[in-house]
């Protein structure tokens, strides 16, 4: 069963999360919801550092034994670092996709754009709603 | 959805479920990768209920299965066990099941699940068609349940509940035994390229067998398996599925099953079959490794220069091999080891190569 999802963070409706570092920008990953349906992960697309990305624009892949599946930026802005660890471990994504699974931290365009996610409570109501 | 006798037990095992086939089955309890690994180095353990049993006795049931089965059973023994397809009148799989030979007159017909009621069907109608009023057909599916023990570890664990010798037991040989005291069917079989054995009993019971393998087995390392962990044994073990690799419009000669078609015998699609022999394959399955990043998926178009030549049926991260495989169509031309042939993974190109089948072979 899927680890509960922090409220210290918000949620999109494609499983991902973004939690508000205090200056200006966001880490971002997918839920352990995500994780769960995609089953093991063995590869992680990473974007580039520096990379402009609009809000739900693909900006990473999650390629697992059983599927694969765009990761979507949470918010608009610029990224600025991702988790190298992911390119030899993958499976942190598995084992901790809330925390050391991070896939990279945006500097946000628009704060507004986080406040408008889903706050947890409103995404496991989501994916009790829609269980795939 | 359908649901097997042991839902409620993966459930409680926390497993992620999924539909096959019209069955709510388990994908995987903890992680497909673990599931694999312990399987190829332990021993697993499959819910495979879904699965679809139809029995056939009565003096004419070899006339009957001689007649719907690719594969030559006149020589089969009480106690054997035979990997067939079954052939429209083009030679087109309509399944691929194994047949157990359990006494004189005695068959059982162990089909897919997304196809036991098309085979039932066909059975019955090839039956009348051919006026083998002498062959009784009966689905056994929703009484019969079936759990399969695989890995290096499956003989010593199931050993402490089968009365008779295991040891003894061929590949592809069955024995009607008691497993936990409950009349069982074992055979030493399955579908993961370990040894392992398929044992089938009561569907009311089988949770009882479920349970005690999983008590006994825990101590020597059995773990509960599920579809996405058997999909990835089967694929590295050059194994094929109904539904991917196979499918009506696809011929015995076309995929890797060349060798349980006797065209010396007659059967439903002989003719054609005998034809397309003669006239040679087209298109052929291949086994093939990506070379550098990405995974094939079933569905893939496969590439040669700008042309697309065939698609992909089945692919994976192998566990084991730590890559990438699959299985494609492709033109007989490319069909040969070691020829070059191009992916085309979301819109970008991956280098491919043909190797020879299976991906993985245990060692005995």
């Amino acid at each position: 069963m899927a680890k509960p999802s922090p409220h210290d963070r918000k949620y999109t409706k494609e499983h991902e999360w973004a939690k508000a570092d205090g200056g200006g920008a966001v880490t971002m990953g997918i839920t352990d919801h995500a994780q769960e349906l995609l089953t093991d992960v063995v590869y992680v697309e990473l974007p580039a550092v520096g990379r402009k990305v609009r809000q739900m624009e693909p900006i990473a892949v999650v390629e697992s034994v059983k599927s694969v599946s765009d990761v979507y930026a949470p918010v608009s802005g610029e990224v600025i670092e991702v988790n190298r660890a992911l390119e030899a471990s993958p499976e942190l994504v598995n084992r901790d996709a809330f925390g050391e699974g991070w896939i990279a931290r945006i500097r946000m365009e628009s704060p507004a754009e986080l406040e408008s996610l889903m706050t947890a409570d409103q995404y496991e109501e989501h994916i009790r709603a829609n269980p795939h | 959805m359908k649901k097997t006798p042991l839902y409620e037990r993966h459930l409680s095992l926390g497993a992620s479920m999924t539909e096959f086939g019209g069955w709510a089955m388990p994908v995987q309890y903890t992680s497909i990768i673990e599931e694999h690994r312990n399987t190829r180095t332990l021993a697993g353990l499959f819910d495979v209920c879904h699965m679809g049993e139809i029995e056939i006795k009565g003096p004419q049931a070899l006339e009957l299965l001689q007649w719907v089965m690719s594969r030559n059973l006149a020589n089969q023994q009480v106690g054997e066990m035979k990997l067939s397809a079954i052939t429209n009148e083009k030679g087109g799989i309509i399944d691929d099941v194994t047949v157990y030979r359990r006494g004189e007159e005695h068959y059982m017909v162990v089909t897919n699940a997304a196809t036991r009621e098309g085979d039932l069907e066909w059975i019955l109608r090839a039956r009348r068609e051919r006026g083998l009023e002498g062959a009784a057909v009966t689905d056994r599916s929703d009484a019969v349940g079936k759990v399969d023990i695989q890995g290096p570890l499956a003989q010593k664990i199931l050993a402490e509940i089968v009365e008779g010798d295991l040891e003894a037991l061929r590949f592809y040989h069955a024995i009607d035994t008691r497993v936990a005291g409950m009349p069982a069917l074992v055979s030493r079989s399955g579908y993961t390229g370990e040894d392992g054995f398929e044992v089938y009993t009561e569907a009311a019971r089988v949770g009882e067998i479920w349970d005690l393998l999983m008590s006994i087995g825990d101590p020597h390392g059995l773990k509960p398996a599920g579809l996405g962990a058997r999909d990835t044994l089967r694929l590295e073990a050059g194994m094929m599925l109904y539904g991917n690799e196979m499918c009506q419009a696809v011929t015995p000669f076309e995929v890797v099953y060349g060798w349980i078609t006797d065209l010396d015998k007659e059967f439903i699609g002989r003719d054609a079959l005998r034809k397309q022999k003669e006239a040679g394959v087209r298109k052929k399955l291949v086994g093939f490794e990506i070379i550098g990043r990405g995974i094939a998926r079933h569905g893939y178009p496969v590439l040669s220069g700008t042309e697309k030549i065939g698609d992909v049926t089945s692919g994976t991260f192998s566990p084991t091999l730590g890559k990438a495989i699959g299985l494609a169509f492709v033109p007989v031309r490319f069909a040969g080891p070691g020829t070059e042939l191009e992916v085309e993974i979301r819109g970008q190109r991956a280098k491919a190569v043909v190797v020879p089948l299976p991906f993985y072979r245990r060692r005995k």
